[in-house]
């Protein structure tokens, strides 16, 4: 074989003939044997090549893009720090999947349009899939937030959708004050398809970052249409469909506002502070557990060895098998904390209606109200690194970022 | 001159990407409201034309039917390629001796007029270099390809288009033949043989709008691509006149060159000239408002309108995509109400010599401009000679300029969907299983006894299979074949002949319980409406009876006279094969007695 390299223009023969085009990464999973082309009608085909010959090395192409922006006085300034995810995704040749790789700049590339709105600095401060966020890049973002706040008038996180909400909340937690308006949003459609939602997101996204709000909140779809973004409150929306462009909803509440070509809050929400301020520790011995029948109380002594503080998702009201009481009175009288939520997702829990639930109301199982489980989760996280264990277990019931609503309607 | 073919024909599986049922559909559930914006290709190029496209800033809506689901709507990831489908693509493939690639790789063509809601169209590349053999010879086929259908255009408005999702993924076979093809008459032969192999396989959707078939027509200069041809009869024709339509764009092109002849962008304002124009079109149109806007065609007189020239045709076409009725050149004035001192005066205004033309618009001035601007621009391109287009066939036999050619096709890799291997073992399995090719059943229902032209309707049905069954089990060959071919789709054809080999109801019958159910009868209930009127068995059982004494005196030879008797009650209710059998058991029964 040839010394042909990836982008090189290449002749294959093959027992089916000889084929011409340009020569495509192999694929990570696929026939070792295979040799993927490009023919010149555009189409890719695999093939097993008898013998290949190099026609015409790849020409290095020129840098794709320069984004030179002036600066308008007249417009805010808009802070973009990209976190990774389908909204800013590409083409791998390796795998043949959607990966995150766009560059900063390519927002601005991408959604030309961005820079009509606002003054646009971009950085990419981490590059990875949601599902490999977790909490330590969850304080590098909210001290880069911190830090570009005093610079600009608001910010905007793309972000990958499938862990969005947890991180959203927990930059929530963390900003007791905001001086702008922190803004996520994502795509669920990436932004290699014409399709895609990220342009419309980011738009309305940068439209909700020159608010007067003060909040961390999640800009995206309102309906698969799109004419419409909700703005979600942080705490209160959560991912409910795999692939819908509408996948995020507001749960136990309604979306804050929504943004067509202007953006309209439908009610309260809260205003820019003076200051911001950031209260960064975590605490990462807090543990979400799922339960469900047949879930033993030894599996759940082990889920809780060593940790400082438990939420668990409940069945209905907020209910684990009766015989999980003992274990449960005896770690929290050993000083952990463990809240209770429902799988239910919609409803407030109850401890008060069936007699397993006041054994464990009984035991010390703090009800969490209509919290979000993964909400109460973060919200733990963050009260077990900032408070002692007695502040925390009070801070955990009271409301402190809209995470807890008292009432409920039928929508 | 050169032709080239490429058919698109949809498959009657479920769709390519997805669960759902191939099919049109008129219940509507819903409608999603959408956008699309052009995306760089894997390359790292920007598709320009993509670009412009996107900058028309349409709007696209989308009715969700009931055979339409997430995957449609753009909301969940495309399934697998659907198995069956590829299996049909490979099969199609290997009739034409095509080569099957070892790995088949799904493509997304960049297609962002809408049609469909991902922005682009999934296809793949199955089968390379394949042949088809003609009376005219031997017709390459690059390249077979399994894709998916668009959406269906309901309607067009100003900023925004509605489409409906019931097509949209329904399986394609695109085959595309090389520019081989010599004459119409050829297009019409290789288009009607690759039909006939597509539905040898029985897997295609059948009826209107189900096979598409375009052709490439060049004469050496320029591409012109027949969008749409699916009359096969008209072909020919459509050739023809698109060959002597190329011919003479190159002949203007010639005289253009000669006369150096010039297109001027200047814009005048005419509408002056028609004042008190006694033109109803021109003076209707001013009174709304329009201004009458003209440019020079220097060196175009003669070329327009003639015995042999019409590229006056050439420039209304174009003006006509963009809603402008009409224009008015020089080669076709004083006419249509316009006097001689009008056009003088215009000619005088526009300085125009003996040999030069000019063509006038009376429009809205917006428009007009934009009118005449394309009216240039295609002037422009009558100096070189025969331009890029694709057109549309017309009833008459003509065609209409449609748009421009579209640029190469620009594709990346669709990564929502892996890689398929194509094993050898495969291959050969599915060339175990091929269909007979169209000729080899036409001979085998002609063995059955029915003449070629039957049979050759019945293969063109996709009929030979059920036909086969019925001949072989109940025989009636030429009844089976004209109860096929007059009768309507989905008659379950099997127990009409098994009733009638059960002597049911006589042969003649068979016509009008087929027209019966055609027109909504249920086949049961029409069957045994024949059923109730004869008892065969019963007049066999009595006349035997009565003759009982004349049998036993002749035997066996009583048959002929009693069947005389038993048809002289029955003739024309039952079939007389039906009769004679049951009469002659009957005889033997009351012998052995």
């Amino acid at each position: 074989m040839c010394d042909c390299r990836e982008g090189d223009y290449v002749e294959v023969v093959t027992e089916k003939g000889t084929f011409r085009g340009v020569l495509l990464p192999k694929s990570k999973f696929g026939d070792p044997e295979i040799v993927v082309i490009k023919l010149d009608n555009g189409y890719n085909v695999g093939l097993i090549p008898k013998e290949m010959r190099l026609i015409k090395r790849a020409e290095r192409r020129e840098s794709r893009r320069d984004v030179n922006l002036e600066r308008k006085e007249s417009l805010p300034d808009i802070s973009i720090i990209g976190t990774g995810g389908t909204i800013a995704s590409y083409v791998d040749y390796r795998t043949g999947a959607v990966h995150p790789a766009m560059s900063a700049e390519d927002f601005i590339f991408a959604v030309p349009e961005i820079a009509e709105e606002a003054n646009i600095r971009a950085k990419v401060l981490f590059n990875i899939l949601s599902e490999d966020m977790k909490p330590e890049y969850w304080i590098r973002l909210a001290r880069e937030v911190k830090r570009e706040i005093e610079e600009v008038d608001g910010i905007v996180i793309p972000h990958g959708t499938d862990t969005m909400s947890y991180t959203a909340s927990a930059l929530a937690f963390m900003f007791p004050k905001l001086s702008a308006p922190v803004v996520f949003v994502g795509s669920q459609r990436s932004s290699d398809r014409p399709s895609s939602d990220a342009y419309i997101n980011l738009m309305s996204a940068v439209k909700v970052a020159k608010t007067d709000m003060g909040e961390v909140v999640v800009v995206m779809h309102a309906s698969s249409s799109d004419d419409l973004c909700y703005i979600h409150r942080a705490t209160r929306v959560r991912k409910m469909h795999t692939s819908r462009r509408d996948a995020f909803k507001t749960l136990n509440s309604s979306p804050i506002g929504e943004v067509s070509n202007v953006v309209k809050f439908y009610g309260d929400y809260r205003k820019r502070d003076e200051e911001t301020l950031l209260m960064d520790k975590m605490d990462e011995k807090v543990v979400l557990v799922y339960y469900y029948p047949g879930m033993t109380a030894d599996l759940m002594e082990s889920m809780l060895d060593g940790m400082h503080g438990a939420v668990i998702m409940g069945t209905g009201l907020g209910h684990v098998s009766s015989d999980m009481v003992p274990l449960l009175r005896e770690r929290i009288r050993d000083g952990v904390l463990i809240g209770m939520t429902s799988q239910c997702l919609y409803g407030r829990v109850n401890l008060n209606v069936y007699s397993t639930g006041r054994e464990l109301k009984h035991a010390g199982v703090i009800p969490l109200e209509d919290m979000l489980p993964e909400v109460a989760y973060v919200k733990m996280m963050w009260l077990l690194g900032n408070y002692d264990l007695e502040k925390a277990r009070e801070l955990m019931m009271k409301n402190l970022r809209g995470e807890i609503e008292e009432r409920r309607f039928l929508q | 001159m050169k032709c080239g073919l490429e058919i698109h024909q949809q498959l009657a599986t479920k769709k390519l990407f997805c669960d759902c049922e191939s099919r049109l559909s008129e219940e509507i559930r819903g409608t999603v409201m959408r956008i699309l914006r052009p995306t760089q290709s894997e390359m790292g190029e920007i598709d320009r034309a993509a670009l412009e496209e996107s900058m028309k800033n349409r709007r696209f809506i989308y009715e969700i039917t009931d055979n339409s689901c997430l995957v449609e709507l753009d909301e969940e990831p495309p399934h697998e390629l659907n198995r069956e489908a590829l299996d049909v693509a490979i099969q199609v493939a290997l009739m034409l001796h095509a080569k099957v690639v070892d790995e088949i790789h799904v493509m997304r063509k960049i297609v962002i007029d809408g049609s469909n809601t991902s922005g682009f169209q999934r296809t793949a590349l199955v089968a390379v270099d394949g042949y088809l053999d003609t009376s005219f010879g031997r017709v390459r086929i690059p390249t077979i390809c399994l894709e998916e259908e668009a959406a269906r255009k309901i309607e067009e408005r100003d900023g925004y288009v509605v489409y409906r999702l019931d097509r949209l993924g329904i399986p394609l076979i695109e085959i595309s033949t090389a520019p081989d093809m010599k004459s119409g008459e050829e297009v019409k032969e290789v288009a009607e043989k690759i039909g006939a192999i597509l539905r040898a396989t029985k897997r295609v959707r059948r009826g209107v709008g189900t096979i598409r078939q375009d052709i490439n027509v060049s004469t050496g200069q320029g591409r012109v691509e027949i969008k749409g041809a699916s009359k096969l009869n008209m072909i020919p024709k459509w050739v023809e006149n698109e060959r002597k339509r190329q011919e003479m764009l190159k002949e203007i092109a010639e005289i253009l060159r000669e006369r150096k002849a010039e297109v001027d962008s200047e814009i005048y304002d005419l509408t002056d000239v028609f004042e008190k124009t006694e033109s109803r079109i021109i003076s209707r149109a001013i009174k709304r408002g329009a201004k009458v806007l003209g440019i020079r065609l220097i060196g175009f007189a003669g070329v327009l309108k003639s015995e042999k020239y019409k590229l006056g045709r050439e420039l209304a076409e174009r003006v006509r995509v963009i809603g402008v009725k009409g224009l008015f050149h020089g080669d076709e004035l004083p006419s249509y109400g316009i006097t001689p001192e009008e056009v003088a005066r215009v000619r005088e205004r526009m300085n125009l010599g003996n040999e030069d033309s000019f063509v006038i618009i009376a429009e809205r001035e917006d428009l007009a401009r934009m009118a005449l601007q394309k009216v240039a621009d295609r002037a422009r391109l009558a100096l070189v000679g025969v331009p890029d287009e694709t057109r549309a066939p017309q009833d008459d036999g003509t065609t209409r300029y449609l748009r421009p050619l579209p640029g190469a096709a620009r594709m990346y890799p669709e990564t929502d969907i892996p890689p398929i291997r194509i094993s050898d073992a495969y291959v050969r399995e599915v060339e175990k299983r091929l269909p007979k090719m169209p000729e080899e059943r036409i001979r085998d229902l002609v063995n059955l006894g029915i003449s070629r032209q039957d049979a050759l309707q019945i293969v063109r049905d996709g009929m030979d299979d059920v036909f086969e069954d019925i001949v072989k089990k109940y025989g009636y060959p030429t009844i089976v074949a004209r109860a096929m071919i007059n009768g309507c789709d989905d008659i379950d054809y099997e127990p009409i002949f098994r009733a009638l080999s059960e002597g049911k109801f006589a042969k003649e019958a068979v016509d009008d319980i087929v027209l019966r159910v055609c027109n909504g009868e249920s086949l049961e209930d029409v069957i045994r409406s024949y059923e109730s009127t004869v008892d065969v068995d019963a007049v066999i059982e009595r006349i035997v009876m009565e003759k009982r004494e004349f049998i036993m005196e002749r035997g066996e030879g009583a048959f002929k006279p009693l069947m005389g008797l038993v048809m002289k009650e029955l003739r024309g209710k039952v079939d007389g094969k039906v009769v004679s059998e049951k009469l002659r058991n009957k005889i033997k029964e009351v012998l052995k007695r």
